[in-house]
């Protein structure tokens, strides 16, 4: 396989290293070139695979934060829509994040926000579409003042020059971008969401790169949120992808029906350790004591108190509320007589 | 839809909603009133870039969060009329970030009835205009449902992030403890049953004034006449007719909108305590029917 390393001219310039065999103009499946490390830093910094992939059009919305860890976090909380954008432009986007969590020791930030940019990309060169960009911040600079730029992201596969470009172009606006990845032509059945912040590299003096480490990717939920991407989650199962919200007794069925699944689940684990198929492992076993201890041991009378009280209460306040609802329809009868 | 909410939790904030009838996106209007001229500009510069980069863009509605489901106002109504005058298939959302911490997501849409809207396009809220539209409080808002419709490539991802995020805690529907939001949207309601109290007391005195004016009215024009009467035969002139009108000023009714306002608002109350309560009635009884099965 022919070996390709992959870095790019240092900066502003058009990215066609000397030593670098351009990819062939035509094939975007070109075969996938394993970087080999000249020299391998740590061994955290993995350098990319260089692949001319097609950066594709796509405004992502999705309710979740992504979190990295290791060296550098990179929380990511991402928000707008999937939708594949019908013209032939690639679009990449730009991303902001709530204010400064970039600090050296902690190393992680929090995307909460993108838009898209439009730009142009052929084979010789880039075009960002600035003021848009500029323009699209400062709207919404104005509805979450404390947003700043974090870094850009891109639909496709993988790196290309031009995202080496870009991502000088942005190292302009903020410090350190990030830059992310979405793959939304699905290579390997899955749509993986990567992340890289950029690190020289190269010979000081003369030939300079760029090399793009990975970080890693979590996903952070606020509360409120998870229960909104719980409820839009359950699309995937249904046919034509559509659902309705549900009313209120449902919703608790639902729920009820989650926790008998998880149980029957947590109850062939039992059997298949009792029965020997299952080796034993004594955490789960520990977790099992206390999921078992928590209901709690309450005599019978007592229960029945504190539930009857609980009932009563409950039955007198719908009483009431039925109470009011029927005398302002009586008070608007009587008005209009 | 996967849209986001600006889940600021306090005094509504009020946004924009982008798209088609299926509202595709929100954008976050912050604090500003809608009337704003710096937020029309805002909606006018986002909904361009928004072409710009081919999402859709027709304006559908806006949005508000509130707390335990205090939304019928006036500034909601006077909104909402603007916008559904302009647009005509406009919704407003309503998003409980309180009531959705407790599990289930709690949106709502709705529409003014075209009866309504027809009062408010006459301006005209006096107790005779809204009798003759024959308006009740159940008839100002009608409820749209809501369904949310995803991408393919939309549920790809959310198949990325079920696997990628951790198996949380996603229980707090089934929790017994809520008598805190039961207390707190009952405190609302008295609020609310206070205020309609004293518009009915209000009512009943402008009532009162009225008959006592037309008792009034009614003295006023016998002892004309019998003075005519007397005058006649003692054979002086007649008094002048003087305007009754003029002398008895018919007291201002007040305006009915307000109370209006306040049935349809104590109304969504009472229909979220019932509800409330159905859910919780149902988590008690499985509750004993757990403590049964230990005993």
């Amino acid at each position: 396989p022919h070996k390709q390393h992959y870095w790019s001219t240092f900066p502003g310039r058009r990215a066609r290293p000397a030593a670098f065999a351009a990819p062939p103009p035509q094939s975007r499946e070109a075969a996938p070139a394993a970087c080999a490390p000249t020299a391998p830093r740590a061994p955290r910094q993995r350098p990319c695979r260089a692949q001319p992939a097609r950066t594709r059009a796509l405004t992502q919305q999705s309710q979740g934060t992504a979190q990295g860890s290791a060296s550098q976090q990179a929380r990511l909380h991402c928000l707008p829509t999937h939708r594949r954008a019908a013209s032939p432009q690639p679009i990449n986007g730009l991303k902001d994040g709530r204010g400064g969590r970039w600090t050296v020791d902690k190393h992680s930030v929090e995307v909460t926000n993108c838009f898209s940019v439009p730009h142009n990309e052929s084979e010789d060169e880039v075009a960002v579409d600035m003021e848009f960009a500029k323009n699209m911040y400062e709207l919404h600079k104005k509805v979450s003042p404390s947003e700043i730029i974090l870094g850009w992201y891109a639909t496709g596969h993988d790196i290309t020059e031009h995202s080496v470009l870009i991502h000088e172009y942005y190292s302009r606006e903020a410090h350190n971008p990030i830059h992310l990845t979405v793959d939304t032509s699905l290579q390997n059945s899955r749509m993986s969401i990567k992340a890289y912040v950029s690190a020289p590299m190269g010979v000081p003096g003369k030939t300079m790169g760029v090399m793009f480490t990975p970080l890693t990717v979590k996903y952070v939920y606020y509360d409120t949120e998870r229960i909104g991407v719980d409820l839009i989650m359950k699309t995937c199962f249904s046919p034509n992808r559509v659902i309705g919200l549900s009313s209120d007794l449902q919703q608790v069925g639902s729920a009820s029906a989650r926790i008998q699944d998880t149980l029957t689940m947590v109850l062939q684990y039992a059997e298949d350790v009792l029965s020997g198929k299952v080796a034993a492992d004594n955490t789960v076993g520990r977790f099992l004591m206390d999921l078992i201890n928590q209901v709690p041991k309450i005599s019978p009378e007592d229960f029945e108190t504190m539930l009857n009280s609980n009932i009563n209460d409950l039955l007198m306040v719908t009483y009431l509320a039925n109470l009011t609802q029927s005398q302002i329809a009586l008070n608007e009868k009587l008005l209009s007589l | 839809m996967a849209s986001r909410k600006e889940g600021s939790g306090s005094a509504g904030a009020a946004s924009a909603l982008q798209g088609q009838r299926q509202s595709r996106r929100c954008g976050g209007l912050g604090r500003q009133a809608s009337a704003d001229r710096r937020a029309v500009q805002y909606q006018m510069e986002m909904m361009r870039s928004l072409r710009h980069v081919n999402i859709d863009h027709l304006h559908v509605g806006w949005y508000q969060s509130t707390y335990y489901g205090s939304f019928v106002t006036r500034a909601l109504l006077d909104s909402q009329f603007s916008y559904q005058h302009a647009i005509e298939e406009s919704v407003v959302l309503i998003y409980d970030p309180i009531k959705t911490a407790q599990g289930s997501l709690s949106l709502k849409a709705y529409r003014l009835t075209p009866k309504l809207m027809e009062v408010c396009k006459e301006k005209d809220f006096s107790p005779e205009a809204l009798k003759k539209a024959n308006i009740a409080y159940e008839n100002m808002f009608e409820e749209v449902p809501i369904v949310i419709k995803n991408s393919y490539l939309i549920n790809v991802m959310l198949w990325e992030l079920e696997k990628k995020s951790a198996v949380a805690d996603r229980h707090e529907l089934l929790s017994l403890a809520s008598s805190n939001h039961l207390g707190k949207s009952l405190q609302l309601l008295m609020d609310r049953v206070d205020e309609m109290s004293q518009d009915i007391v209000k009512y009943n005195t402008y009532l009162r004034n009225v008959s006592k004016q037309q008792q009034q009215k009614h003295q006023y024009q016998q002892r004309r006449q019998q003075e005519n009467i007397q005058r006649q035969s003692r054979g002086e002139p007649p008094l002048p007719e003087e305007d009754i009108n003029k002398l008895f000023k018919p007291p201002q009714p007040p305006p009915r909108m307000e109370s209006l306002l306040i049935a349809g608002q104590i109304n969504t109350y009472c229909q979220n305590i019932k509800e409330f309560n159905a859910q919780n009635l149902g988590k008690l009884f499985m509750a004993q029917a757990l403590q049964d099965y230990n005993n």
